[in-house]
């Protein structure tokens, strides 16, 4: 299967040599025409505002607007969790954000980079124990919809918080999986590409 | 290294929070970042205002410093670490990471900015060494350190002090571009060598380039440096950008050639999307068009002071 990563900026190549090593053929996007033909797509972790930018310039947002309402599986990572949110509550008054899973986000939401850390998560639907998560100055989810599934938390100020998030084919995690060695909810994101992701995604 | 534990303030986790686990500051944690900000444009910025056109210009972090490169070489004098109230006016104007510089081997300036809560600190040759034999052992650190390097065996010398991202020196401040790519041509050109290389010869290697075996083997295997590669000194145009990108940098620094410009907003922007479309001669020509005047350029000869010389 071929699936899209967005490449306008970001931990690009980390993505596409999980998914390659899974056995799915990556595509790197950065121009309208390239999302032909591709069957999903990730949004890697990177800088959300520059991002966010670089899709309106580059035409891109409003295509991948349209195959994400038609139901396009979709998998993001810190900043691409950010983008396929509903709301940013602290981002650029210029930033918009594709609305394809219902999740309030709130950006650098454990503070500075000397906050950034790794830990051991449990996610629901991924078994063989913990994942090790790697939080980079990462986004926490500050409202998440009724039709959205929370499969893992972690605790923001005592609170638990969502972390990873799923809603129809939509998949988001706050932190980068592609950065661990864990490719398992990778896989868990692929395991829905070849199931058609058919259908709207809300 | 320094781990630390880092929990929440109150409150004790509940469902499937654990907070047990947590460790800042591992090398995956620092090297991280600069993952993050590949295929971006880091720019050198002296205040709050500028800071700001460099995030709505599209940049993926910003570089705090006194004075941009080229105006340093105009004023000579010693060139230091940036006054903290300039620092946090800069992280207060932008949500974008924030770099700030140090001087080679000054590690209390280095302390400085950590408490300061800097997201990067470049142990910069651009300011005026504090050591002439010793860098900064960035192990010691929380923060991550990006350091410049004109060769593979400086660049190794880094990552075994603890550097979490290397940039090419570049000469700095001169908007003259021929120095980074030299620097990129040879760290990358010396790293295809190496894998080609048996394991005896790897030995050879790490002699020669005066840098740790390990490192050396640690390419071999992989093709490419432990940390991310970006390059620095002396662009000036979208074009630069991309030659750099097309050459093998993963993400780009500008500093003096945005500021130093006719029309900074403008060229920040056109530099973003050169080095996001780097492969695109098409998009090239259209963001390269009417930019006004760049920054008055340097021949490297006419120079006195050569920046890329400082570090060992």
């Amino acid at each position: 299967m071929k699936v899209g990563i967005l490449a306008l900026q970001g931990d690009v190549g980390e993505h596409a040599r999980v998914l390659a090593d899974l056995g799915a053929d990556p595509i790197e996007v950065r121009a309208p025409e390239e999302l032909a033909g591709i069957d999903a797509l990730v949004l890697p972790g990177g800088e959300s505002t520059t991002m966010s930018m670089l899709l309106e310039s580059s035409g891109l947002f409003d295509p991948i607007a349209d195959r994400l309402a038609g139901g396009m599986p979709a998998f993001g990572t810190c900043a691409g969790m950010i983008l396929l949110a509903t709301e940013v509550l602290d981002g650029r008054r210029d930033q918009r954000c594709f609305g394809a899973i219902e999740l309030s986000v709130r950006r650098n939401a454990f503070g500075r980079q000397v906050d950034s850390f790794e830990s051991d998560l449990d996610v629901s639907d991924v078994v063989g124990g913990p994942m090790r998560a790697v939080f980079i100055r990462a986004p926490v989810v500050a409202l998440a919809g009724e039709g959205v599934d929370v499969l893992a938390t972690v605790a923001v100020g005592g609170a638990p918080t969502p972390v990873v998030c799923r809603q129809g084919s939509v998949l988001v995690a706050a932190f980068h999986p592609e950065l661990a060695g864990d490719w398992r909810l990778h896989e868990l994101f692929l395991s829905n590409v070849g199931s058609g992701g058919d259908g709207p995604a809300r | 290294m320094n781990e630390r534990g880092n929990g929440p303030r109150s409150g004790s986790p509940t469902g499937q929070a654990s907070d047990d686990s947590r460790v800042t500051a591992t090398s995956r944690v620092k090297r991280g970042l600069a993952e993050m900000l590949r295929g971006g444009v880091i720019m050198d910025v002296v205040d709050a205002e500028q800071a700001k056109v460099a995030e709505g210009a599209g940049a993926v972090s910003v570089m705090a410093l006194e004075r941009v490169p080229a105006d340093i070489r105009r004023h000579g004098g010693v060139a230091r670490m940036s006054d903290p109230a300039l620092v946090q006016a800069i992280q207060g104007a932008v949500t974008i990471p924030v770099m700030a510089k140090a001087r080679i081997g000054h590690f209390v300036e280095a302390q400085i900015l950590e408490a300061l809560g800097v997201d990067y600190v470049d142990e910069s040759e651009v300011l005026t060494p504090a050591d002439e034999a010793h860098h900064v052992d960035k192990w010691a650190f929380s923060v991550p350190f990006v350091c410049g390097a004109t060769n593979l065996g400086e660049a190794l010398r880094r990552i075994s002090e603890g550097a979490a991202l290397i940039r090419s020196k570049g000469e700095a401040g001169t908007g003259n571009v021929v120095e980074a790519v030299r620097h990129l041509r040879s760290i990358l050109g010396d790293i295809r060598r190496v894998t080609q290389a048996d394991s005896a010869e790897l030995y050879g290697w790490a002699k020669q380039l005066q840098a740790p075996v390990a490192l050396v083997q640690e390419i071999a295997e992989t093709g490419r440096l432990p940390v991310p590669l970006f390059c620095a000194g002396g662009l000036a145009t979208p074009a630069d950008a991309a030659l750099v990108m097309q050459l093998g940098a993963e993400a780009v620094f500008v500093g003096s050639g945005i500021f130093k410009s006719s029309d900074p907003s403008r060229r920040a922007r056109a530099i973003v999307e050169a080095t996001t479309h780097y492969r695109r001669p098409d998009i090239l020509a259209e963001v390269s068009r009417d930019l006004g005047e760049p920054m008055m350029g340097s021949e490297i000869d006419g120079l006195e002071v050569r920046l890329s010389e400082r570090g060992w």
